[in-house]
């Protein structure tokens, strides 16, 4: 059971409610038992469970979905944190002690979650389960040239769903493009 | 060498550890000179760390965990690790 905990996390992530979370876990556990014989010695036990659960959420909810939502992210600068918060952690601490204060647990969970499916899977599977483009691949069952513009711009958008709640709460100045950091150029 | 613009297009690939030996060792090389571009590819990387911890911190209910646990006679994945 090493993993369950880190597949119930992932499951929440994607089916966003803690009942439906629960029964995905407990099916891809029943799942995996069924198909062990599958399962290749020597091979990522983690991936293959991760793999199964995937396909388990994306034939589930999918056909909950009445179309894809590719076209629901609006277009965001890259870099659009950084060029925003990059100043922030530069005196005396690091970004890392910075930006894990000013967000909050619960305003992370929430950027990654409101991201549509197509690109929430994606960014949750590399950035929070460290998989990479071609495990990905395989467990979303899309091209890895979909997947690299997937969390492209899945990251994008998640980012800029931080910055609001940072705006939100007061602790970024609102609409203060004199603080935005210009683009380095080459 | 490789320009910023250059650099910071493939920040992603880099820190999503996809690049190729001579890719990594170009912006390293890049890197090390400029401090723009350092600073922007720290800071992705701290976000980074940052979106994963707060993400992965759910506790599961015991509850689940007994009713995974009652679907098998033996603990299969303890057992397949090792």
């Amino acid at each position: 059971m090493q993993y369950a905990s880190q597949l119930y996390s992932a499951a929440l992530r994607m089916t966003r409610n803690a009942s439906d979370a629960e029964d995905l876990v407990q099916e891809t556990y029943l799942r995996a038992y069924r198909s062990y014989q599958s399962f290749e010695e020597g091979t990522n036990l983690r991936a293959w469970l991760f793999r199964i659960m995937t396909n388990q959420y994306i034939n589930t909810y999918r056909a909950k979905q009445r179309r894809p939502q590719e076209s629901d992210l609006g277009d965001v600068e890259d870099l659009y944190l950084y060029r925003r918060l990059g100043n922030l952690g530069t005196l005396s601490r690091s970004a890392e002690d910075t930006l894990f204060e000013l967000f909050t647990d619960d305003e992370v969970k929430t950027a990654l979650e409101e991201l549509p499916e197509v690109f929430r899977v994606p960014v949750l599977l590399a950035d929070v389960e460290g998989f990479s483009y071609k495990e990905i691949a395989e467990m979303t069952d899309v091209p890895i040239g979909t997947v690299m513009s997937r969390l492209h711009r899945g990251r994008k958008a998640m980012h800029k769903k931080l910055y609001d709640f940072a705006e939100r709460r007061g602790l970024v100045a609102a609409g203060d493009d004199e603080q935005v950091r210009e683009p380095t150029n080459g | 060498m490789a320009d910023c613009n250059e650099t910071l297009r493939e920040l992603e690939a880099f820190l999503d550890g996809e690049l190729s030996d001579d890719g990594r060792h170009a912006i390293h090389a890049h890197l090390d000179g400029c401090n723009d571009c350092l600073q922007a590819f720290d800071f992705q990387a701290e976000l980074r760390t940052v979106i994963a911890a707060k993400c992965r911190n759910d506790e599961i209910p015991p509850s689940l965990l007994t009713r995974i646990q009652q679907c098998f006679h033996d603990d299969f994945d303890d057992g397949a690790t090792r």
